[in-house]
């Protein structure tokens, strides 16, 4: 059922990369994706009633194999949320490019771009 | 589990508020409560780690929209596509999310983690040995910076080269130029 | 032109030094606490967002050029691949070698062996490409605006020039 909403998520984002012609909403609707995604991947790793994976003094080792979340999918989503504010940046500084350009962030009346 | 559904529920319409509004900076600022929605989350997951990272983050991110946007609301556009790709868009999309909830009941129920049942599995690894092979007590940081840190060196060559383009794209000499020609 | 009210500035001058402090803190204590490069170098940046947002962008242009973060985001990436190339000074032909914790378990620098030194080298990469490309943005936003305003065509107009 959380995994349904997730993925409920995700497709409000991907409907309105698809539908929207205003740039920035575009840009929005792929920041919503990026959230989705991440909170899935760090879902799957969870175990209820776990601890966070970080060694504390006096824990015992069997216990706490046996009732740490999943650390891997929380370091491959700790890359790649700094990597998406880098490719953020990049997005919106070609937006402002074009806007200055075309005057417009409008995608339907930027001419030389439609095939 | 409840405080997941009421989280993902602020979510839900902090989404529908974002993509369905007309102004940009109001959109804007529902992506930002959703940012704060996704830590919190993180933090109820056991995952300090990235909740710290996503909240910081998150503000950065905040203020690189809003000083792109900020000035820019003069030409007010609103409405969608042509009527025929937009029926065609949202059917493709419905279809998409129709068949993709059937497949999230092939997965194992949310709490139990695949790795705890799978033997000798790269998770359990990491978790029973990480401190004795790095000798660091995050077994987050030692995944990232020891057992994998070919991933690491490739997402700073990614930062760096998404950074240097976007300083490219917008320092002063080839504004010049593009201007000059366009007007 | 620069900045924002007294309060602000009054403020900003009490804080700025506690969010240093916590950034540094964070990169330090990343083997053993939450946190770690990308957070602590993210909360630096931030540190410098808030001088430029408060004091006007003169006043962070003094004290750290763009230039010189530039030069500063190189050093850092070239650090971290020199952390990798280590492991075979060191050891034997293995890339990316946890050579310092290997070899001398004893020696405690903070506690992790390399994974501190490229916390560093990481902090410093993602502290400077971030505060370069906000520094770039707000420099680009404030010509434009200028310019904006003195041609005030609508877009139509300037379509069909």
């Amino acid at each position: 059922m959380l995994y349904a909403l997730c993925f409920l998520m995700f497709t409000i984002g991907l409907y309105c990369t698809v539908v929207k012609k205003n740039m920035v909403k575009i840009v929005i609707g792929i920041v919503i994706m990026e959230y989705a995604v991440n909170l899935f991947l760090i879902m799957l790793g969870y175990r209820i009633g776990g601890v966070a994976p970080i060694v504390v003094e006096g824990h015992v080792l069997g216990n706490f194999v046996d009732s740490s979340v999943d650390p891997l999918p929380q370091a491959l989503v700790l890359t790649a949320i700094v990597i998406s504010l880098g490719s953020l940046a990049l997005i919106i500084s070609i937006c402002v490019r074009t806007y200055e350009k075309y005057g417009t962030f409008d995608i339907t009346q930027i001419r030389r771009l439609k095939g | 589990m409840t405080i997941f559904y009421i989280l993902f529920l602020f979510m839900l319409v902090a989404a529908i508020i974002a993509v369905e509004t007309k102004k940009l900076l109001g959109s804007v600022i529902c992506i930002g409560a959703i940012g704060f929605g996704v830590s919190l989350m993180f933090l109820f997951l056991r995952a300090p780690d990235i909740a710290i990272t996503q909240i910081v983050v998150e503000i950065l991110g905040l203020i690189i929209l809003i000083r792109a946007t900020i000035a820019r609301d003069l030409t007010f556009i609103s409405g969608d596509r042509e009527f025929f790709g937009v029926v065609v868009s949202v059917v493709i999309v419905l279809v998409i999310f129709l068949a993709g909830v059937h497949i999230f009941e092939t997965l194992p129920e949310f709490g139990t983690p695949i790795f705890a049942e799978t033997t000798g599995s790269a998770s359990q690894t990491y978790i029973s040995e990480g401190f004795q092979k790095t000798g660091a007590a995050n077994i987050v940081s030692a995944v990232i910076l020891d057992f994998r840190a070919y991933d690491t060196l490739g997402e700073t060559t990614i930062l760096f080269t998404s950074i240097l383009g976007a300083t490219v794209l917008l320092r002063k000499k080839s504004r010049k130029l593009l201007g000059e020609v366009d007007a | 032109m620069s900045g924002m009210t007294i309060i602000v500035k009054t403020i900003c001058n009490w804080v700025k030094v506690l969010i240093l402090l916590f950034g540094l803190y964070i990169i330090l204590f990343g083997h053993a606490t939450p946190g770690g490069g990308f957070a602590g170098g993210v909360i630096l940046a931030g540190t410098y967002v808030l001088i430029m947002l408060a004091f006007g962008r003169e006043a962070v242009e003094k004290n750290l050029s763009p230039s010189l973060a530039g030069k500063l985001l190189s050093v850092g990436a070239a650090s971290f691949g020199l952390i990798a190339l280590a492991g075979f000074l060191f050891g034997r032909d293995k890339f990316l070698w946890n050579f310092i914790y290997q070899k001398w378990p004893d020696f405690k620098f903070l506690g992790g062996g390399t994974i501190d030194l490229a916390e560093f080298a990481i902090g410093l990469v993602v502290t400077m490409s971030l505060y370069l490309v906000i520094f770039t943005i707000s420099v680009y936003c404030r010509d434009f605006k200028c310019r904006d305003k003195q041609c005030d065509i609508p877009v139509k107009e300037r379509e069909q020039n």
